[in-house]
């Protein structure tokens, strides 16, 4: 977590200065007193500054919860949320009756939020996270549905012999159809295009 | 629908007192303004407007389940 040490002319004026820095409000802060400061004759003779440590006092992965909740609560979507936490990988599982809505056409929904909810976790952490948000396990149906589709492509591509491209997908979608395909000997895979219209293309090997 | 576009900005920004949203309504489509402090522009558009681009498409799904009219978002200083 991030902490930054500050200094004033009194305590309270360096615990102000670091807040400000740090972007946060007092309740969200861990305050170390490091040296009270003196004020010195008239001032100026013998003053000290007083010193402050600020350790930023806010859990990301409760943040980042909060902020879907809040969001699906304002959608009209009631969820629970389960979160697992690997390393520097966070899972969201969102549990409703209503997933359809936040999932969306092809993940786009819950690609957008998922996006939006790392922004939001990643403003308290030191070390870059990765969220995933899954519903009603829709990350492994994608997943199943993807391959299916890559080997169809794949032997597509092959009876054809010609290149066939596949339409923009997010970055992680498009890993799973990279490694889909990686042992085929037959085919090569590669992207064009720039984010978010990023494609992947399958390629026969002659 | 402001308490939605709220709740996907404020998180996102240093300055959350200073988001507004003003509601313009005409005939077929409504335009959400959004206003947020000089400094948190960056933030709510991102790289490649890949953040503006994101609140959008929650902003549209949830405005296809409850509006008739066309709902717009414009993101402005």
């Amino acid at each position: 977590m991030k902490e930054i040490t500050a200094t004033g002319q009194t305590v309270d004026e360096a615990v102000e200065s670091a807040l400000k820095q740090l972007k946060i409000k007092k309740e969200q802060a861990l305050i170390t007193v490091v040296d009270e400061g003196k004020k010195g004759l008239f001032g100026i003779f013998g003053s000290r500054p007083a010193i402050v440590k600020v350790k930023v006092n806010i859990d990301p992965i409760e943040e980042a919860k909060k902020f879907v909740k809040s969001v699906c609560d304002n959608m009209d979507i009631p969820i629970e949320i389960e979160s697992v936490v690997e390393g520097k990988n966070v899972h969201f599982n969102l549990i409703s009756e209503k997933t359809g809505l936040l999932i969306g056409k092809r993940g786009q929904t819950l690609n957008a939020l998922q996006s939006l909810t790392q922004q939001v976790l990643n403003r308290y952490t030191d070390q870059y996270m990765v969220v995933v948000l899954d519903a009603e396990n829709y990350r492994k149906r994608r997943e199943e549905s993807l391959v299916q589709l890559a080997n169809r492509l794949a032997s597509k591509a092959l009876r054809e012999r010609k290149e066939i491209k596949l339409e923009p997908m997010p970055s992680f979608e498009r890993k799973i159809i990279h490694s889909a395909l990686a042992d085929n000997e037959k085919v090569k895979t590669y992207s064009i295009g720039t984010e978010p219209h990023r494609r992947l293309v399958i390629q026969p090997k002659f | 629908m402001k308490n939605l576009i709220e709740s996907l900005v404020k998180p996102l920004v240093d300055y959350p007192e200073e988001v507004t949203i003003e509601a313009v309504e005409e005939d077929n489509r409504i335009i959400y303004k959004l206003t947020v402090h000089k400094d948190d522009i960056g933030k709510v558009i991102g790289k490649r407007g890949r953040v503006a681009k994101a609140i959008r498409t929650v902003v549209y799904a949830y405005a296809h389940t409850t509006e008739n009219k066309k709902v717009f978002l414009e993101i402005t200083e």
